[in-house]
């Protein structure tokens, strides 16, 4: 069975944020030549607002590990590495260690990787320096880990989501659905598994989950991710990393901005300067501020989206810009 | 290789096909500010300040990371690269004056002039709290408090062969430490600190010291100079890189104070003779083979700290500064009949180590040390520039007639050097005839290993040259399993020898260290006096120093290594 063309026709794409189409990077890697490859499953799940990943290893570890074996036979390599966010695997290590060890009967390496809880394990080529042993920072690419990866070897790295949704299109049972995980001021999180083409205020109303009270949303991960107001969603998809986190709408602005800034100030992995630097000054220019220093924030903003070496650092502006146009209806 | 044409603000630049935007600008003196960029060592790309921009793109990107295309058009000044650069640059410098030593003490800075060109404050943002400072011996030291990760010094340090610094930490707490394995130490060779865009990685100052000595006037102030420093000085003033500066720097050294412009190559000469009569004895008794050069420190730290087991192979000569500092202080003074302890001697050097060397109580002559202060090439320049003596234009003046020197002195500073000076000699005691011919270039160059044969009287000689701590584990490996490879082997810490030193200008890259080499062997091709031996002034000295006691002679011309701990 070739399921390249399935993954195509089901337009498969990676469900770590980045929306890559899955079967490009399957064709990619196929292309290259090497004695080695390696597949890698990473369960970083570093974002805020994001426990996606933790639910579906949860509740369908079987499928995502059916997901991982695929991706193994496809590119012709018995050896991957699953990539764990340290906390995750405390919890799930019994079930885990079971599906490795079935795998490992059936002549599969699947080595775990106990990740210390990183936003920058996002980050493919970060992940692949954290399991060298390296320091965890992004690699310059090209070479992208296609061509050049863990050890030197051509890698394919997927988000759990992506290989859940692998084994089920490999069955002709994917549906075009994703996760969302969904959070709240009042209550704790939710995940749904719904049509990928909702729009965000259909997936509130579907799970009754309109509040009661007037609020603001921001989608596609906690930290990184749009701000919009309550009138912005019905036309509005998911984008990114499927999550939805509620604010009331008389959220104290500085608490937000601090809740962000204080996350990129120390989830940075320190190599960039503008997201080395410029997220520890915000942190502590919001901190020490009664208002909100808006006008001396903006170079460093400006900096970070346009000069930052990872999308991490180009991510920092986009909640804060959003939040001020959609929510604060400001212009800076 | 494909050859392109490129733009760089409207000018039209050939390149080659994929090479760096900042590679092309740097070697057509275009300026681009940058930090994190060594042309010998990877491209980070992380201190994001190299911004150009394409023509028609409304995007910066860093010129390290974007490669020569045919018909590429980039500028490296407009509104948007110059506001980002200026901002990245604030992050990156932040309370840089307040924390740089040379910054608080009033002296030159090369990054605040940098800082100034470009409209960097420097007080615009805060630093986070890091680690303090950490001394490397009593020759270099690290300053998390101005460190820009930008990893060079890391980088350099992995790649001689010592893994000594790393980073540690993440986010803003991300800075420059060191390895806590107890089987990893610093040599002191000081390349970190030459690779140090900021000076966070710096030399041990001993600037305020010397001015300090320069103002007292019961000291008599003796300034020596190393081969390799008057072949790298002038980088410092955009002199062409190797063109030699003595005369220049010995009317500069005057106009700054000392009493006396002396020269450390006059110690190079005494060290050959000490050495080339040992080696000549170790060949005669076939005792202690290989003998190991011993005059760099930090290949001696090396040794005595990784291979304590093989000391007994260094040759005990004295280095030159050492030999030609106590010459100063005892021969030199008793003939001018000056009181040893009024002496101050101060070299100028392009090594880190030799401050670490300078500080030995070992050494010391009648309870004094031979040298006093070490500058390295890049202090000397700071005090230069301090004063504002413009040095590519002074009038030249001769060095003062006590640092008379040969041509195998000079050439002390090139990998192969010592061991060149060495060999004329040694042909020199073992046949009675020179050396021919007297240049012996199959020891010359900037590979890391260099081997040779030479034939003296029935003898076959294997001779080695290696530098860096890398390629000097390889030569051990080798030794272990074939202890007879070897008759005579010349270690240097730095790549390409003391031109390639820590205490060297920055840049400093393999290719200027090329070119720095070419001009110490054009010194010593020009020179009529070519071996120590005949050096008058090193024969005045050794005739005053057979006519002491033994242990005297001991005290002056020789020395003694031991294992060595960790920082010690």
């Amino acid at each position: 069975m070739n399921i390249l063309p399935k993954i195509k026709e089901a337009d498969l794409v990676g469900r770590g944020g980045a929306g890559f189409p899955t079967y490009l990077k399957w064709e990619g890697i196929q292309k290259v030549k090497a004695d080695k490859k390696y597949v890698i499953c990473n369960a970083s799940e570093g974002e805020l607002g994001l426990f996606k990943d933790f639910y579906i290893l949860q509740n369908h570890a079987d499928r995502v590990f059916k997901g991982l074996q695929l991706a193994m036979d496809f590119i012709g390599t018995k050896k991957a590495f699953f990539n764990f966010n340290g906390d995750y695997y405390k919890k799930l290590k019994l079930q885990i260690d079971e599906l490795v060890e079935e795998y490992e009967e059936r002549g599969y390496q699947i080595t775990i990787f106990r990740e210390h809880p990183s936003y920058i394990g996002g980050e493919e080529t970060a992940l692949l320096n954290a399991i060298e042993g390296k320091r965890v920072e992004p690699r310059l690419k090209p070479p992208y880990p296609s061509d050049r990866g863990l050890f030197g070897q051509p890698t394919l790295i997927h988000n759990v989501e992506t290989l859940y949704n692998v084994a089920d299109v490999a069955e002709d049972k994917f549906e075009k659905k994703r996760f969302y995980c969904l959070s709240f001021p009042h209550k704790k999180g939710e995940v749904h598994h719904l049509p990928a083409n909702w729009s965000i205020k259909k997936i509130l109303e579907k799970t009754n989950n309109i509040p009661d009270f007037p609020y603001f949303v921001q989608i596609g991960g906690s930290a990184s991710g749009l701000v919009l107001n309550s009138s912005q969603l019905d036309k509005q998809k998911m984008m990114g990393a499927g999550s939805i986190e509620i604010y009331k709408k008389s959220t104290d602005p500085r608490e937000l901005l601090l809740k962000w800034f204080s996350f990129y100030d120390q989830e940075s992995c320190g190599k960039c300067t503008p997201c080395r630097e410029g997220t520890f000054q915000l942190r502590k220019m919001v901190e020490e501020s009664k208002n909100i220093p808006w006008q001396k924030m903006k170079p460093i903003l400006e900096v970070l989206e346009e000069t930052s070496f990872c999308a991490l650092g180009k991510s920092v502006p986009v909640p804060v810009y959003s939040f001020l146009k959609n929510v604060l209806k400001k212009k800076l | 290789m494909t050859k392109v044409t490129i733009e760089i603000n409207g000018k039209k630049y050939s390149a080659e096909k994929g090479e760096s935007i900042l590679q092309v600008a740097i070697r057509n003196n275009i300026e681009i500010p940058h930090f994190c960029h060594h042309e010998d060592l990877s491209t980070d790309a992380n201190c994001r300040t190299c911004l150009v921009q394409k023509e028609g793109d409304d995007n910066v990107m860093t010129s390290c990371t974007l490669k020569a295309e045919e018909g590429l058009k980039v500028k490296t000044d407009t509104p948007k690269v110059k506001r980002l650069r200026r901002e990245n640059m604030e992050l990156l410098l932040a309370k840089y004056e307040k924390n740089a030593p040379l910054c608080k003490a009033g002296h030159f800075s090369k990054t605040l002039e940098l800082m100034k060109k470009y409209g960097v404050k420097g007080d615009k943002y805060q630093r986070d709290e890091v680690c303090p400072l950490h001394k490397m011996g009593n020759a270099a030291e690290f300053d998390p408090s101005i460190c820009i990760a930008c990893n060079k010094c890391v980088e350099i340090c992995e790649k001689i062969g010592i893994n000594f610094l790393k980073l540690e930490g993440k986010n803003s707490r991300t800075r420059v430490t060191y390895n806590k394995d107890p089987k990893i130490d610093c040599i002191y060779c000081g390349q970190c600190t030459a690779h140090c865009p900021v000076a966070a990685v710096r030399e041990q100052g001993h600037i305020d010291a010397v001015e300090k000595v320069l103002k007292d006037p019961n000291k008599i102030v003796i300034v020596q100079t190393a081969p390799s420093v008057r072949a790298s000085i002038g980088e410092e003033f955009g002199v062409e890189i190797g063109v030699d500066l003595t005369e220049k720097l010995a009317t500069a050294y005057r106009m700054m104070g000392f009493d006396h412009v002396f020269d450390v190559n006059m110690g190079a000469d005494i060290t050959t003779m000490v050495e080339a009569q040992e080696l000549v004895e170790r060949l005669e008794k076939n005792e202690d083979l290989p003998m190991f050069t011993s005059c760099c420190p930090g290949w001696v730290k090396f040794l005595e700290f990784y291979h304590p087991e093989l000391i007994p192979h260094l040759t005990t000569a004295r280095s030159p500064q050492i030999h030609s500092g106590g010459a100063y202080k005892t021969w030199w003074a008793e003939r001018e009949g000056i009181d040893p302890s009024k002496i101050v001697v101060v070299s100028t050097m392009p090594c880190t180590s030799k401050k670490y060397e300078a500080s030995f109580d070992k050494l010391k002559i009648d309870g004094l040390k031979p040298v006093d202060y070490v500058l390295t090439t890049r202090e000397l320049a700071v005090m230069l520039k301090d004063r504002k003596i413009d040095l590519p234009n002074l009038k030249p003046s001769k060095i003062d007639k006590e640092g008379t020197y040969s041509g195998a002195a000079a050439i002390y500073g090139a990998s192969g050097g010592v061991m060149e000076s060495a060999l004329r000699t040694a042909y020199f005691l073992l046949t009675a005839k020179e050396l021919d011919p007297i240049e012996f270039r199959p020891v010359r160059g900037m590979e890391g290993i260099k081997k040779a044969t030479v034939k003296i009287g029935k003898r076959k000689l294997k001779l080695g040259v290696v530098a860096t701590a890398k390629y000097a584990r390889e030569v051990i490996y080798e030794l272990k399993s074939d202890p007879t490879a070897y008759d005579y082997i010349e270690f240097m810490a730095c790549p390409g020898g003391c031109i390639g030193g820590g205490g060297q200008p920055i840049p400093s890259t393999e290719r200027i260290v090329e070119q720095r080499i070419k001009g110490i062997y054009k010194i010593d091709h020009n020179m009529k006096m070519r071996c120590a031996h005949e050096n008058p002034v090193v024969q005045e000295f050794m005739a005053y120093v057979k006519r002491l006691p033994e242990h005297k002679k001991q005290e002056i011309l020789y020395t003694s290594f031991s294992q060595k701990k960790k920082f010690e």
